[in-house]
């Protein structure tokens, strides 16, 4: 199981989560978008690099409010509430949008 | 990916029908197998040995050696049938092997075999089979759709608990190296991090630092939510979908207010800051102990009175049957309060004594529903009555909100449904049994939605919410119509000093109860 770009393959998990998350680029990160068909506008780059910067810090990814919060500061209150994020992506941006952004998927009774 | 669900079959209809049989309907469906670290780190085999067989029936016959209620189970289904159109995935499914009596019989064609004198000289008389690899594919398949909701052994005669045999079985499979990955990926990072997210102290604290901020602009008070503070009265033990999640988070900031108003000292502990324990699911009494005690270290270490457990259905069945016996005696607590308390308890009974100011009207925007947690309902109880398990939570809601209606009498109370997502199905790879097993309930919250106007839906489990969130919106509701019980507590509770409306509440006004 593994992501192919340019003569380079990153292996990834049963679900698409890169295995090896050091290896991650943005244009890596523009293919497994289009696997979950999601365009990435200048909005989700926003989100993807909240979560990059907050898993830096944290070694996990933020909760959803932490997240609507802070894309609410930088992208206006229209923008920042939940369902922008899952119009974003549809598949819950905390679980897909780490999938883009190379991180590990959140576990749990979530 | 297997999450592909075919929505022309999801229509909801008026009732609860039995479905038209579809066999072998759902034999592909079947969760990720655990890779060997996660196997490893629960010292199960990382995949599967060689003498699988053998070893399965060895272990088999471990467990009903030491379990008198599996054998039990095993020897006395008469095949009545009552069980059959019980549970909601073969109402959502249509497979004949999700029928809890065919779901048993998947083991006990097995114990028949190799424990029984009939099955050993005679198996094709007595339904007896090997253990042939296509038995090994139907267990895991089969034995992961099931939620261990135990609605089926409500209406068994015999009370067969078809739990108790998705457990062993699931045990069984641990041992031969075919585990889970949801759940045991998700215990190993209990074991290491202290919770199923895998959610660092350092990330715990910035994440309630931003809740206590969020409670000081909406209400103007200072309302606190403590990590690791030695010498507090109270461990709160909840989810840590209540960190991170929605609606759980608003759940939170509704027990935070509560303890505020109270007047209680509380802390959350980074050690034990899971409520969860999906050992339950996965049978294994030994990593069950190992988590709960986790949670006794947690309270000893901080010098806690108390524990309160938050919205978490599987966990305050294991805090309230089982806590003692894996991680007792709690002598060391304060023998005055429950050991342990469920939040319910703690809210209900500061209602009840006219301590919180409620403003049911801040709730009228909603009518609401409950959806009592399988687990809560069928595996434990609150208050010190039978039944307080249904009773005190409605009337919490009761207190908070001027609108609320029951759903249909045999879809609620001890006769409720899963969402869908319990016992460990709360994954990706399952969305689609997942969605199937939702149906009954959906169907009769469609009803009170159509007949009473309910718009919102409560819970009180970390699951529930997070798999109706999820799952609704295939059914046509949105995905914030599931809420949390304790959201509702947040949104009618005035705290002293709090401004509402230009005015600033100071102290208690009786006059004000909402009861």
């Amino acid at each position: 199981m593994a992501y192919e770009y340019n003569g380079t393959v990153v292996e990834h998990d049963e679900e698409g989560y890169i295995t090896d998350i050091s290896v991650w680029n943005p244009e890596l990160a523009l293919l497994i978008a289009a696997d979950e068909n999601i365009e990435m506008s200048d909005d989700a780059w926003e989100v993807v690099n909240f979560l990059r910067n907050y898993y830096e810090e944290y070694q996990i990814a933020p909760a959803v409010r932490v997240l609507t919060k802070a894309i609410k500061k930088k992208l206006g209150p229209d923008k920042g509430n939940s369902r922008y994020l899952y119009e974003l992506f549809p598949y819950g941006p905390a679980k897909q949008a780490c999938k883009i952004a190379g991180l590990p998927k959140p576990t749990g009774c979530i | 990916m297997n999450n592909v669900v075919d929505h022309d079959t999801l229509t909801i209809n008026t009732l609860i029908d039995i479905p038209t049989l579809k066999k072998g309907a759902m034999k592909d469906s079947a969760p990720y197998v655990a890779a060997p670290e996660f196997q490893q780190a629960l010292g199960f085999p990382g995949e599967l040995v060689d003498d699988w067989q053998a070893r399965a029936i060895e272990k088999f016959g471990e467990l009903l050696k030491k379990s008198r209620a599996l054998q039990v189970y095993m020897d006395s289904c008469v095949k009545c049938g009552a069980c059959t159109d019980k549970c909601h995935y073969f109402l959502g499914s249509s497979d004949p092997k999700n029928m809890p009596v065919a779901r048993q019989d998947l083991l006990r064609k097995i114990y028949r075999r190799y424990f029984t004198f009939a099955g050993k000289y005679f198996p094709r008389l007595v339904g007896a089979e090997d253990l042939t690899e296509a038995v090994l594919d139907d267990w895991y398949s089969y034995f992961h759709q099931c939620s261990q909701c135990r609605r089926c052994s409500v209406y068994c005669p015999y009370g067969i608990d078809t739990a108790e045999i998705s457990m062993a079985a699931r045990e069984i499979m641990d041992h031969i190296g075919k585990g889970q990955k949801y759940c045991n990926e998700i215990l190993g990072k209990v074991h290491k991090i202290g919770n199923n997210l895998g959610l660092p102290v350092a990330a715990l604290i910035n994440t309630v630092e931003d809740l206590e901020e969020d409670l000081e602009e909406e209400t103007g008070v200072t309302v606190r939510l403590p990590v690791d503070e030695k010498g507090a009265d109270i461990l709160l033990v909840t989810p840590s979908a209540d960190f991170f999640a929605e609606p759980h988070v608003d759940g939170l900031m509704g027990y935070a207010k509560v303890f505020h108003q109270a007047g209680v000292s509380w802390t959350i502990s980074s050690y034990a800051s899971e409520a969860a324990n999906f050992a339950l699911f996965i049978g294994s009494y030994e990593q069950m102990k190992l988590v709960a005690e986790r949670i006794r270290k947690a309270a000893e270490d901080l010098g806690v009175k108390r524990i309160i457990f938050g919205e978490c259905g599987h966990a305050w069945r294991v805090a309230y049957s089982f806590l003692n016996t894996l991680a007792g005696p709690f002598d060391f607590l304060d023998a005055a309060y429950p050991i342990p308390q469920h939040i319910c308890e703690f809210t209900w009974d500061l209602i009840e004594k006219g301590e919180l100011r409620l403003d049911k009207s801040a709730n009228d925007h909603m009518t609401l529903t409950f959806h009592d947690s399988c687990n809560v309902a069928r595996g434990s109880r609150m208050g010190d009555y039978p039944g307080g398990q249904f009773e005190i939570p409605r009337a919490i809601i009761r207190a908070c909100c001027n609108n609320f209606v029951d759903m249909a009498a045999d879809t609620i109370k001890e006769g409720t449904f899963c969402c869908g997502g319990g016992g460990g199905l709360l994954t990706d790879d399952l969305i689609d049994i997942r969605t199937r097993g939702a149906a009954p309930r959906m169907q009769a919250l469609q009803d009170v939605v159509t007949d009473h106007g309910v718009t919102h839906m409560v819970a009180i489990c970390a699951i529930c919410k997070s798999q109706f969130a999820k799952v609704m919106p295939t059914y046509g509701f949105a995905m914030d119509n599931v809420v949390s019980l304790h959201q509702l507590v947040s949104n009618a509770i005035v705290l002293d000093g709090q401004n509402v409306n230009g005015v600033e509440h100071t102290d208690l006004d009786p006059g004000s109860q909402a009861q």
